[in-house]
């Protein structure tokens, strides 16, 4: 089965300084590099999580895929067609097969229409003049579980978790083939993240579309993802198989981030791996394995080598000179 | 996993609101000031409108017996050195005034907000470009601007309108492009462009219903200063021609014969101050109602 | 340490309203929690329930808008409420000091933070090169490293983590009695939060201070406090130590909680459960109990009557307001 969406090689930059200041400063290279040499596959259907903390570049690798941040090199292909380099109008008929939910609900919603405007807008923007917007809107909130009076509303007359459904509602407007969503849950009340979840899941079941999430919670990644990949720098350190990755992760960046999502628990024994320091600038790069002045299990080659990927189990791949759980 | 939500908390229902209307007026109760200069806006507006009707004498009648009166029953506001009723060339100023106005506001706020939209969203060296244009247009001084253009167009009303809304759509192209970069980055607009939104939709439909409101409002207390540039336009004698009243011209009149009677330079400039206060105050309380970030105290 | 010791707070039917465009917000209502000396309590809620309001309310940093209408919060024993501005003055930032959510807001632009640092310790009677060896001392305390050199940088040359590292060694630098946190870790990556709790927790054992601990990560409190506060919508639902509260939790509200922490979950699972139903809203309170249209075991009496205070499992300072815990009606 070929895959929705192949990221090959992928490495996104962006001028951190104009030619001038770069001259006067005496800086080579003004540029940082957001994401850095990534690739990955998603195949239709699945669910694949891209999990780091801030500066990790999962946002800019998103905003890539999305067409709205331009890629510097490598390629992008999604349902068979290369996207990097892509002109305005054809990446527009792209558009409809992927749809993008954005981290801030309320404000992605343009706060001087209504509801039933904003879900289809998707409609009005590839110039579908001949739908009945009023049932398509209907019939696009009874799918994420709003009443139809919600279409009379206001942004700023709708509570986070509705104002989420609206903009799903959206994503979901031209059937789309792939749903990027940008950190759904941030924001959300432990009792309502469920909501959304579900909400999600049970979209999924019913139209089979693929799902891009974009987080730093890792127990939400756990329960929603077939795959997941874990950003540090603008690179994937690890990636493969939820379930396998959270019994016996290989880097110490994934355990790192594993153990600082404690369970409410307090007589749980901890192994709660505290690492050092904070994420280095992209501006300052570290050499060697990028990791390796944070890493409490720092070795010879780590300040010198870069790592290369090794496979752990099948679609399980990690950068790491000393992988933890290996069965040896 | 509940169905359907019908119950809102944090935010608040259509059928729920106070209607907007009344929200508004409940607000603007709470601003007297306000209230004072929303009825002298509106008492230059009417008298403006109706101005034919109302004058109590023609403007441009000379009353010889009557020159420079002080004010009286028959004239409340006195005459003029040719014995021309005050009020009535008050009245009829108004007109002049309101028109000026409208029409150099109206030309500004159009041309500066498409300008102002351009520059804030388009790329870089459309930015530049406009800027230079803005900032070399806002480097001359009004009046000398006004006296090259009346030598080149002759003194007129309509010279008048020109170099008002000259001067002013930098003003208004700033403070647009100001808007619009601000909210170029917004998430709405980016979900705009990921659905696949082109500029012309995206300014037209979502940036430019946000830019209006807050530009309304500082236009509106932008009117006196227009007000008292088309009437000192008028006084040095580069507005409208006589025998068309306006205020500054009444004032020009009333000046050169001040030591007789200072009734027409009292009332050719009452008008100007009442309706500058007016304006100003229902513009900033207007802009006080609508900042979202005034927390209502108890 | 038993509920005998002093306490250093001692909130006492806290009520509080707002005032809005749509009328009175009834934010706080007979709130009542102590923080005895040296422990660190947790005040756990979600948005809506109140506890960050209350954590402002004791240092007196309400927006004008806020009224209280009844209460008392006794700092060691003086009510802050009743103070007028000096004597506020004489206590804040010395006796309890607070640390924020938002690091990258919490410090003056544009002076130095060893001009900050230097500037809190105002009141002590000793030469500025004495102020500013106490500052470095501290920095270096919290783990900013080279902490003299770095007394002349300006907030934004530090990272978040490193700038809340530093609102810490300020509220800290003045050894208070009770140090409140409005959710210090929210706005930092999973990673730095370990840090900045293992911090906190270092330093209250060296210092001794109590700690008011406001935050939504179940997690976090669970690990760090000694008691916990559960709040809903304005309200104290239950209160104990940190193990009855995780352990045998007695209101229906702080037992749905739990099972939604996607943590404590241990299977894999697509349907994740929920608290159906929105807060309810606070400008008009309905009589009884306030988790009533959201409770799955609401009964007749919960839609008239507001529950007080039961006794639940577990030690005696375990109390949840609730009627099922009541003994007089259904079991609970």
């Amino acid at each position: 089965m070929s895959a929705l969406l192949e990221v090959s090689d992928v490495r996104v930059r962006f001028r951190t300084m104009g030619p001038l200041a770069a001259l006067t400063r005496r800086v080579h290279d003004p540029y940082i590099d957001a994401v850095c040499n990534v690739s990955f596959q998603l195949a239709p259907g699945e669910t694949v999580g891209l999990v780091g903390e801030s500066g990790s570049g999962k946002s800019t690798l998103a905003r890539a895929i999305a067409g709205l941040v331009p890629v510097h090199s490598g390629s992008i292909r999604f349902a068979e067609q290369e996207l990097s380099g892509l002109g305005q109008r054809s990446f527009s008929r792209v558009r409809r097969e992927l749809a993008l939910m954005f981290q801030d609900p309320t404000g992605s919603l343009s706060p001087r229409m209504k509801v039933r405007s904003l879900i289809t807008e998707p409609y009005r923007i590839h110039g579908m003049r001949d739908r009945n917007f009023r049932q398509e809107a209907k019939r696009l909130l009874e799918m994420v579980g709003l009443s139809a009076d919600f279409g009379d509303r206001y942004p700023h007359q709708l509570s986070g978790g509705q104002a989420r459904r609206v903009g799903l509602a959206r994503a979901l407007a031209l059937d789309p083939q792939l749903i990027i969503a940008d950190e759904p849950t941030a924001g959300l009340d432990v009792s309502v993240q469920g909501e959304v979840l579900n909400l999600l899941a049970r979209i999924q079941a019913e139209t089979g579309v693929a799902i891009l999430i974009i987080t730093h919670n890792l127990n939400v990644v756990r329960h929603i993802t077939d795959r997941m990949a874990i950003m540090y720098l603008g690179r994937f350190v690890e990636i493969g198989d939820t379930d396998e990755i959270f019994e016996r992760p290989r880097h110490p960046y994934t355990e790192a981030l594993l153990s600082a999502s404690p369970e409410p628990d307090p007589d749980a024994q901890h192994h709660r791996v505290e690492i050092h320091g904070e994420v280095p600038s992209l501006m300052n790069r570290p050499t060697g394995c990028e990791f390796h002045n944070r890493c409490p299990y720092i070795g010879e080659r780590c300040k010198n080598e870069a790592p290369a990927f090794s496979q752990a189990t099948s679609g399980h791949f990690y950068t790491c000179h000393h992988p933890l759980n290996t069965s040896t | 996993m509940s169905a359907t939500e019908t119950t809102m908390t944090d935010g608040v229902a259509p059928g729920e609101e106070p209607g907007a209307l009344k929200q508004f007026w409940r607000n603007l109760r709470g601003e007297p000031l306000g209230l004072i200069g929303l009825v002298l806006v509106l008492l230059l507006v009417l008298s403006a409108i109706f101005a034919p009707w109302i004058v109590p004498y023609n403007p441009n009648e000379i009353l010889v017996g009557e020159r420079l009166a002080a004010p009286s029953a028959a004239h409340w506001m006195g005459t003029d050195q040719l014995g021309r009723d005050v009020l009535s060339r008050v009245i009829m100023g108004g007109r002049v005034a309101l028109l000026v106005a409208l029409a150099s506001l109206g030309a500004a706020l159009s041309i500066g907000l498409l300008l102002g939209l351009l520059a804030g969203f388009g790329p870089r060296w459309l930015d530049n470009g406009l800027l230079l244009i803005f900032d070399a247009v806002r480097s001359f001084p009004v009046i000398i601007f006004a006296l090259a253009l009346v030598a080149l167009l002759g003194p007129s009303l309509y010279s008048v309108i020109f170099v008002v809304a000259v001067t002013s759509i930098p003003i208004y192209a700033r403070i647009v492009r100001t808007q619009t970069l601000a909210m170029r980055n917004n998430e709405f607009i980016l979900a705009e462009r990921a659905m696949g939104a082109g500029m012309a939709r995206i300014l037209g439909v979502h940036v430019l219903p946000n830019v209006l409101g807050p530009l309304l409002i500082l236009a509106s207390m932008d009117v006196p200063l227009i007000i008292t540039l088309e009437a000192g336009l008028s006084f040095l004698g580069m507005g409208v021609r006589p025998p068309t009243p306006s205020w500054g011209t009444i004032l020009n009149d009333g000046y050169s014969y001040i030591r007789n009677s200072p009734w027409p330079v009292i009332f050719g400039g009452l008008p100007i101050v009442l309706a500058t206060l007016g304006f100003t105050f229902m513009g900033e309380a207007l802009r006080d109602i609508f900042d979202p970030k005034l927390k209502r105290d108890l | 340490m038993d509920s005998d010791t002093e306490n250093v707070l001692e909130v006492r039917d806290l009520s509080l309203d707002f005032g809005s465009p749509r009328g009175r917000l009834h934010a706080l209502r007979h709130v009542s929690l102590k923080v005895p000396r040296g422990r660190v309590v947790g005040v756990v809620g979600e948005s809506g329930s109140g506890k960050s309001t209350v954590a402002l309310a004791c240092m007196g940093l309400l927006a004008a808008n806020a009224q209280v209408v009844g209460g008392e919060i006794l700092l060691e024993g003086r009510d802050i409420l009743r103070m007028n501005q000096d004597e506020l003055q004489a206590v804040r930032g010395r006796r309890a000091s607070m640390i924020f959510q938002d690091p990258m807001t919490a410090l003056n632009p544009v002076r130095s933070i060893g001009t900050q640092m230097v500037d809190i310790q105002y009141r002590d009677r000793i030469t500025d090169s004495e102020k500013r060896k106490r500052a470095a001392e501290m920095l270096g305390r919290v783990g900013i490293p080279d902490p003299r050199s770095r007394l002349k940088a300006f907030p934004h040359q530090f990272s978040g983590g490193m700038r809340q590292r530093i609102c810490i060694a300020m509220a800290l630098l003045v050894e208070p009695a009770l140090l409140l946190a409005d959710e210090p870790t929210t706005a930092l990556d999973a990673t730095l939060e370990v840090q900045i709790i293992k911090l906190l927790e270092r330093l209250q054992s060296e210092i001794g201070c109590s700690i008011l601990f406001v935050s939504h990560h179940l997690g976090t409190v669970a690990e760090l406090c000694d008691d916990v506060v559960v709040m809903y919508a304005g309200e104290v639902v239950e209160q104990g130590t940190v193990r009855d509260i995780f352990g045998n939790p007695g209101h229906p509200y702080t037992r749905a909680l739990l099972e939604c922490d996607p943590g404590r979950i241990k299977e894999k699972t697509r349907q994740l459960p929920t608290i159906p139903g929105d807060v309810p809203d606070v400008l008009n309170v309905p009589p009884g109990c306030i988790f009533r249209d959201r409770c799955p075991r609401a009964f007749e009496r919960c839609a008239s009557e507001s529950p007080v205070a039961h006794g639940a499992a577990g030690t005696a300072e375990h109390l949840a307001r609730c009627h099922l815990l009541d003994g007089n009606s259904e079991g609970a």
